[in-house]
C-alpha cells in the first residue's frame, strides 16, 4: 500500500506543473503551425496581388512575349524562357561536375585534401548572391566577352546558340554563375549518396578487377541514381529562384533569342529590376503574377524533391 | 559485362580521375578568384569615411555607408529576435513532442518547402503583407522577411541538435519529477547548446547577405535609420544600387561594402566551423 500512496503524492505535486507544461507545448505547436501559415499566406497574397492581371490576360499571360509598361501590355514568356534557359545551362554544368567532384571527394582524394577541397566547395555556398553578382558583372562578364565568347564564337559560331556579339552579359554568363552557386548544394547531396553505397558492394566490384570508374559507373551510380536525381532537384529549385546574381549579369532585356550570348531576363530578375518602379496597378499585378508563377514552379519542384528524397532514405534504411 | 582491352579501361579510368580532380580544382579556382577579386577591389574603398560618413552624392569626395552598416545590423537583429524563438520552438516541437506524429511530419515537410522558396518571393509576400496595407516601406518589413528565411534553418538545425541528445538524459530528469518544459529548457537545451548556437549563427550569416527580400521591404535610404517603421538603409541593397549606377566612385563603394559583408559572413561561417570541429 505504501508505494501506492507515494505514487499518489507524486501525482499531486506534478499537477502543479501541468499548466506550465501545457503552455509550453501549446507554444511549440503554435510556432510550428506558423510555417503552414507562411506557405498558405504566400500563395493567397500572390494570387490576391495578381488578380487584375489574371483577369485581364488569363492564360495568354504565359504565352505572350510582349512586355511593354508604356502600352500596358504584359506577357511572361520571355521571363519564363530566360528562367528555364539559364537554369538548364546551370544544371548542364553543375550536375556532371558535382558527380565527379563527389567522386573525387569520396573515392580519390587523400583525407587531408578531401577535407580542404570539401570545405572550399562548401564555402562557395556561403558567399552571398550579391557578391556573385558584383564579381559576375565587373570581373567575369568582361572576361567572358574578352576571351571565352570570341573563342566559342570562332569555333562553334555556325550554331545559332553561339551567334551574336560577345557582350559578356547574357544567358551563358548567367548560367555559368548559377552553376557555381548550386554546385555546393548538389555536390553535398551527391557526396552523401556516394557514402551511402555499402562498401561491400564497392569492394566486390574492385575484387572483380574493376577500375575506379567502372565501380562508380556500374555500382555507385546504379545504386544511388535516385539520390542523384534528388540532388539535381535541389539544385534545380535553387537555380530557378536565384535573383541577385542573375539580375546583375543576365542583361535585363525582354526579348526571346536562341543565342546564349544575347541578353535576356528571368522571372526573378524582372521582379528585382522593375518592382519598385511599377506604379500602375496593372503593371504591379503583372509582376506579382510573375512571382506567383515562380512560386508555383519552385513549390512543385520542392514537393517532388522532398517526397523523392524521403522515399530513397526509406529504401536505403535511413530516417 | 562487355569486355574491353585492359589498356582502354585503364585509360578511361585515368581520364575520369583527371577530369574529377580538375573539376575540384575548378571549384577552388573560382572560390579563390571571387575572394581575391572582391578583396583587391574592396580594400581600395575602405577608409575612415567609409565607416563613419553618410553617402555622398556621386562625384563628391568622401562619402561612406555608415548608415547602411548600422541599418543592416538593426534589420538583422530584429530578424533574429523574431526568427530564432519561433524557429527554436518549432524545433522543440519536432524533436520533443511531434517526432512521429502526423502534424510533426507535415511541419517538417513544410519547413523544407519554405527553405526552397526563393528569397525574392518571400520579399514579395512581406510586401503584400506589411508594405502595401500600411502604405510605406519599412525596416521591420525587412526584418520579417529575413525572419521567414531564418525560420526553417533554425528549426531544422534545432531539431537535429535536440535529436542528438540521448534519451536517457530526458528520462532521468523526468524520473526525478521535472516537468517536460523544465527538462527541455534546463537539460536538453544545455546538452545541445553548442550545436544550437552554431545553427543560429549560421542562419544569421546566411540572411545578413540577402538582398532580394529587402528590395521590396526595407528598400534603402540615404539617411541614418531613425526608426524601423520607415525605409531603412542596408548594405546589400546599397551594393545593388551603387553597382548598377554609372558612377565610378559609387561602384568603388559597392566593392567596399561587398568586401565588408563577405568577410563578416565568411568569418562567421568559419568560426562556427572551428567551434564545432566541422560537425554541422
Amino acid at each position: 500500500m505504501a508505494p501506492y500512496i507515494l505514487y499518489m503524492k507524486k501525482e499531486k505535486t506534478t499537477t502543479g506543473h501541468s499548466f506550465a507544461d501545457t503552455l509550453f507545448k501549446s507554444l511549440a505547436i503554435f510556432c510550428s503551425v506558423i510555417s503552414f501559415a507562411i506557405i498558405i499566406g504566400i500563395f493567397i497574397s500572390l494570387v490576391n496581388g495578381s488578380k487584375l492581371a489574371i483577369k485581364e490576360y488569363g492564360a495568354g499571360f504565359l504565352f505572350s512575349s510582349v512586355w511593354n509598361p508604356v502600352t500596358q501590355e504584359y506577357g511572361a514568356l520571355s521571363s519564363i524562357y530566360g528562367t528555364l534557359l539559364s537554369t538548364i545551362i546551370a544544371m548542364a554544368i553543375a550536375v556532371p561536375m558535382s558527380l565527379v567532384i563527389a567522386l573525387f571527394l569520396v573515392e580519390l582524394a587523400p583525407p587531408v585534401i578531401r577535407k580542404f577541397v570539401g570545405y572550399a566547395i562548401e564555402l562557395l555556398a556561403a558567399i552571398p548572391s550579391i557578391i556573385y553578382g558584383m564579381w559576375g558583372l565587373f570581373v567575369f562578364a568582361p572576361f567572358m566577352a574578352e576571351y571565352v565568347q570570341p573563342f566559342i564564337g570562332d569555333h562553334l559560331g555556325f550554331l545559332p546558340l553561339f551567334q551574336g556579339p560577345p557582350m559578356g552579359i547574357g544567358m551563358l554568363t548567367a548560367g555559368i554563375i548559377l552553376a557555381l552557386m548550386i554546385l555546393p548544394f548538389v555536390s553535398a547531396v551527391m557526396r552523401d549518396v556516394f557514402q551511402m553505397v555499402p562498401s561491400v558492394m564497392k569492394e566486390a566490384g574492385y575484387g572483380m578487377g574493376a577500375t575506379t570508374w567502372e565501380v562508380t559507373r556500374n555500382i555507385v551510380v546504379r545504386y544511388g541514381i535516385q539520390g542523384m536525381i534528388g540532388a539535381s532537384f535541389i539544385g534545380l529549385g535553387r537555380a530557378l529562384g536565384e535573383t541577385m546574381a542573375v539580375t546583375f549579369v543576365i542583361g535585363n532585356n525582354h526579348s526571346l533569342s536562341a543565342s546564349l550570348f544575347s541578353p535576356g531576363n528571368s522571372i526573378a530578375s524582372t521582379l528585382a529590376n522593375e518592382f519598385t518602379e511599377a506604379s500602375e496597378p496593372l503593371y504591379l499585378n503583372a509582376l506579382v503574377e510573375l512571382g506567383l508563377l515562380l512560386f508555383v514552379i519552385t513549390f512543385i519542384i520542392q514537393i517532388i524533391a522532398q517526397m523523392w528524397l524521403k522515399r530513397i532514405h526509406k529504401s536505403m534504411g535511413r530516417r | 559485362m562487355r569486355t574491353r582491352p585492359a589498356h582502354f579501361r585503364k585509360a578511361t579510368d585515368y581520364l575520369i580521375k583527371i577530369l574529377s580532380s580538375v573539376s575540384a580544382i575548378i571549384g577552388i579556382f573560382f572560390l579563390a578568384w571571387i575572394l581575391l577579386e572582391v578583396s583587391r577591389r574592396g580594400v581600395a574603398a575602405l577608409n575612415i569615411d567609409f565607416f563613419t560618413k553618410l553617402p555622398a552624392p556621386p562625384g563628391m569626395e568622401g562619402g561612406g555607408v555608415a548608415n547602411a552598416i548600422l541599418g543592416t545590423m538593426v534589420i538583422t537583429l530584429f530578424a533574429t529576435l523574431i526568427g530564432v524563438p519561433v524557429g527554436v520552438m518549432s524545433g522543440v516541437y519536432l524533436s520533443e513532442y511531434g517526432k512521429a506524429t502526423l502534424l510533426g511530419k507535415a511541419v517538417r515537410f513544410t519547413l523544407n518547402v519554405i527553405m526552397g522558396v526563393p528569397s525574392i518571393i518571400v520579399g514579395l509576400f512581406v510586401y503584400t503583407l506589411l508594405v502595401l496595407p500600411l502604405g510605406h516601406f519599412s525596416g521591420y518589413a525587412g526584418s520579417v522577411s529575413l525572419a521567414i528565411l531564418m525560420l526553417p534553418v533554425v528549426a531544422r538545425t534545432t531539431e537535429d541538435m535536440l535529436n542528438m541528445v540521448p534519451n536517457e538524459l530526458r528520462e532521468s530528469a523526468l524520473a526525478v519529477g521535472a516537468p517536460q518544459w523544465k527538462v527541455t529548457l534546463g537539460i536538453v537545451f544545455r546538452a545541445a547548446k553548442t550545436g544550437m548556437t552554431t545553427g543560429i549563427l549560421l542562419a544569421i550569416a546566411r540572411v545578413s547577405g540577402e538582398t532580394a527580400p529587402l528590395l521590396f521591404t526595407a528598400l534603402n535610404s540615404p539617411y541614418w535609420p531613425q526608426s524601423v517603421s520607415e525605409p531603412t538603409a542596408n548594405l546589400t541593397v546599397t551594393i545593388f544600387n551603387y553597382a548598377m549606377s554609372p558612377f565610378a566612385d559609387w561602384q568603388e563603394i559597392a566593392w567596399g561594402a561587398s568586401l565588408l559583408i563577405m568577410m563578416a559572413i565568411l568569418s562567421l561561417t568559419i568560426l562556427t566551423r572551428i567551434v564545432t570541429g566541422g560537425k554541422t
